[in-house]
């Protein structure tokens, strides 16, 4: 079996971490990982990619254009700049919320949420669409919105480790007194999918 | 079985040095580099070696360099850039060579993704004569460090390991193993061979250009270099393009191509090059960059008689700028198999918001350049820049820098600038780390030589763009012991310069004299704006938008920060926001306040 997952997000939102998470859950879980990074300058407010492959045959670090099972959106614009990374018919989980860049707030370029909302629904197989910062700000801190993101996607079928891994994988990489905050955004990310 | 751990290509490479025993790291920080060497700053004490960042490249190589001359492996680690400020050392401890096992890792950045060019550090490697590894994977970094110190130990050379960005920055379930312990005495013995003389280089030169067969020969017999015999039909691949030949090559159901991987790309094993250039009547060479391997590959040929048609960087079917990936390089092989792909243009969707890196919310740079320009609002001027988070402040709405070349050539270009150009004044900026680096020499010739600029010195106490490393000027080392900072003014002073100005950039008033001071002096001047990167402390207060807001958007268009969003009447301010105060002086109706956290 392999899985490749792409994780699109902003500079500054977790998506390293998010990627990382997600390695070593699987690693747990005795699976053979790559990760590949968005690592330096894009990391100050620019679009940044991670990208996760899973599982054999296992060849490199980077997804070919749609070959993605799963993308993880982390941010709604992301998102949607790496979907082509998706295979046809894949699944997205993804933040309907923006970040709104100085670019658009001077009118330089524009952000049209409803029109990359209803891209997303209509290029995807399944798209699961939800304001993660709303939940994030209820499990503490907005800076959880990474952790409900992998809480709802823990709650895919067929994922090679089981929620309770993908946790576990959590709190190791966050630092501890931010545990609680975590383990809610966590909690809330599976409620919003239906999940316990 | 063996122990995996989860390891980033950079971290992988540290793993790796820490088992062949190494006794000293040193660096400069540059991306995708900078986590070999913070790794291993983390452990050092731990496993009991030394670790310093040093204040340039030039200089971490010659420290590492003094290191290996008395028996000890060391290692030191930069961006492809840094190489050029290391290339004096370099070029001529090719000639005098090492005793202990010497690794200089240099990070390649094909892309580039965070670099000012895509030069190849392989061909340096030619340059050099030195042997150098180019790993495919993480776990091919980690083994390949250890043969490194092994190579280097073995033929008294200085060894280059070339990462590129997708190994640096990519974690893979990496093979841990034991630590060695080694039983030397570090002692220097003194001798004519580690004097350079004309003489002396002369006979050196001779005795490094025979090693150079002897190398090649050498790295036949490393499983690093692997020959998959099959059809008449081959592809050669270094580095990384390895990974993404097998899958291009799985995807496209050629299973008959006789493959080779090259992890040695300089000097190239010429007996898996020969064995599969016998078999095959066509062949493709995959890689990265520069065509280092494909023009080997044509000598061999040409010198052996062997009629074979080699194809890539010269048909232009591989390409030579940018880094390449899976559909590239399947493109490429198609073309080279003379197979139809179909091409899928993906369908136009709607437009996507313009999200380039920018300074974040907060960053004192954005103060800094706001209060040179409104110091400089009746003066024509040129802003010469430098390399950093700054260089970010070239993008609107700041638009304050109109040149950035190299680490410490802000001072040196506003220098020759001012030679020439009159009636404009020239002023430069420069971090804290690159004033250190080689902004110092710079300035040093700019007062010896009367140069009539402007040094503007953004100070945020440390090295940011890279992850936040320290430098001299603060009162830590790398391996987390007190020192004496190096305070910038009294350098500036001690050197002879007249105008030294010390100001908080978010005192935007004083920061505005101060700049407007400094420019009028003739002779050179320096204006230190100091206030801490915002990633290092933790905000108390934040801005808040009151009721007076009329919505004219003139904080966002004057500021461009990231934590000013505009809202359905009135503009609003993220949690972001670190309340520093600067949107209050921009805005016109004094509709925003400071409140605590």
């Amino acid at each position: 079996m392999s899985l490749d997952i792409v994780i699109a997000g902003v500079g500054g939102q977790g998506t390293v971490l998010a990627s990382r998470i997600i390695a070593s859950a699987a690693m747990r879980a005795g699976e053979k990982v790559f990760t590949s990074e968005t690592i330096g300058m894009a990391q100050r407010e620019g679009s940044v990619v991670s990208q996760v492959r899973i599982g054999e045959p296992l060849y490199g670090p980077q997804i070919p254009d749609g070959k993605a099972e799963i993308l993880l959106g982390l941010e709604l614009a992301e998102a949607v700049r790496a979907l082509p990374k998706l295979k046809p018919g894949g699944m997205a989980i993804v933040n309907s919320a923006c970040l709104i860049p100085p670019s658009v707030a001077r009118g330089e370029s524009v952000y049209d949420r409803e029109a990359l909302q209803n891209y997303l629904r209509e290029k995807t197989g399944i798209c699961y669409l939800f304001d993660a910062f709303d939940l994030a700000r209820e499990a503490g801190n907005v800076k959880s919105a990474n952790v409900v993101m992998l809480g709802a996607f823990s709650c895919l079928p067929g994922l090679p480790f089981t929620a309770e891994q993908l946790l576990a994988a959590v709190l190791a990489a966050v630092p501890p007194q931010t545990g609680a905050v975590n383990e809610k955004a966590f909690a809330l990310g599976r409620q919003v999918m239906g999940g316990k | 079985m063996k122990k995996r751990q989860l390891l980033m290509g950079n971290e992988a490479i540290a793993r790796g040095a820490v088992e062949a025993g190494i006794k000293v790291a040193t660096a400069y920080p540059g991306t995708p580099s900078s986590e070999v060497f913070a790794t291993l700053a983390r452990f050092a004490r731990k496993y009991g070696y030394y670790a310093e960042w040093s204040v340039n490249e030039k200089v971490t190589l010659e420290v590492a360099a003094g290191a290996a001359y008395a028996g000890a492996r060391a290692i030191t680690s930069m961006k492809q850039v840094g190489l050029n400020v290391a290339a004096d050392p370099l070029m001529t401890l090719a000639y005098i060579g090492v005793k202990g096992g010497l690794v200089v890792v240099v990070a390649d950045d094909p892309g580039p993704h965070s670099s000012q060019n895509e030069q190849d550090t392989r061909l340096f490697a030619r340059l050099a004569k030195l042997p150098v590894f180019d790993p495919a994977t993480p776990q091919e970094a980690k083994d390949m460090t250890k043969a490194a110190f092994d190579l280097s130990e073995k033929f008294r050379l200085p060894v280059i390991l070339r990462p590129t960005t997708r190994v640096c920055h990519v974690c893979q379930d990496v093979e841990i193993d034991e630590i060695v312990t080694l039983q030397r005495e570090y002692v220097f013995h003194k001798s004519p061979e580690w004097v350079i003389f004309p003489n002396l280089a002369y006979e050196k030169h001779k005795h490094l250009n025979r090693l150079q067969q002897e190398i090649a020969d050498y790295f036949s017999q490393l499983p690093f270099n692997r020959l998959e015999l099959k059809g008449r039909v081959g592809v050669v691949a270094a580095g990384v393009s390895y990974t993404y030949v097998r899958e291009a090559l799985a995807d496209l159901g050629e299973e008959d191509i006789s493959l080779l991987k090259i992890g040695t790309p300089y000097p190239l094993p010429e007996d898996p090059v020969l064995r599969l250039l016998s078999q095959v009547e066509r062949v493709l060479v995959v890689e990265e960059q520069e065509p280092v391997v494909e023009e080997q590959l044509i000598r061999i040929a040409w010198r052996h008689g062997l009629k074979v048609e080699i194809k890539g960087k010269y048909d232009g079917l591989v390409l030579r700028e940018g880094e390449l990936n899976v559909d590239k390089v399947r493109a490429a092989l198609a073309a080279f198999l003379g197979r139809e792909i179909p091409v899928e243009t993906p369908p136009a969707g709607p437009p996507l918001p313009r999200r380039a890196p920018i300074l974040c919310a907060g960053c004192p740079h954005r103060a800094s350049f706001l209060a040179v320009k409104e110091a400089l609002v009746d003066t024509p001027a040129v802003l010469a820049g430098d390399i950093g988070c700054y260089t970010l402040g070239y993008a609107p709405p700041l638009n304050a820098m109109d040149t950035c070349l190299c680490m410490g050539a802000s001072v040196t270009i506003a220098s020759g600038l001012a030679r020439v150009e009159k009636g404009v004044k020239h002023l430069a900026f420069l971090g804290d780390s690159t004033f250190f680096h080689t902004g110092l020499a710079g300035l040093v010739n700019a007062v010896y030589n009367r140069a009539d600029i402007t040094l503007v010195v953004l100070d945020n106490r440390t090295t940011a763009m890279t992850g936040h490393q320290p430098h001299p000027g603060l009162p830590l080392t790398a391996m987390g012991e007190e020192s004496k900072p190096i305070n910038i003014a009294t350098v500036c002073r001690a050197i002879g310069v007249e105008v030294v100005r010390e100001v908080n950039p978010f005192h935007f008033r004083e920061a505005i004299a101060a700049v407007k001071e400094a420019v009028n002096h003739p002779g050179p001047a320096v204006v230190i704006m100091s206030a801490p990167c915002v990633a290092l402390y933790k905000p108390e207060k934040l801005c808040v938008v009151t009721e007076e807001c009329t919505g004219c958007r003139q904080c966002v268009d004057v500021l461009g920060c990231p934590a000013l969003v505009p809202g359905e009447e009135r503009m609003t301010i993220e949690e972001k926001c670190t309340g520093c105060g600067l949107c209050r002086e921009v805005c016109p109706v004094g509709a925003i306040e400071e409140v605590a956290r």
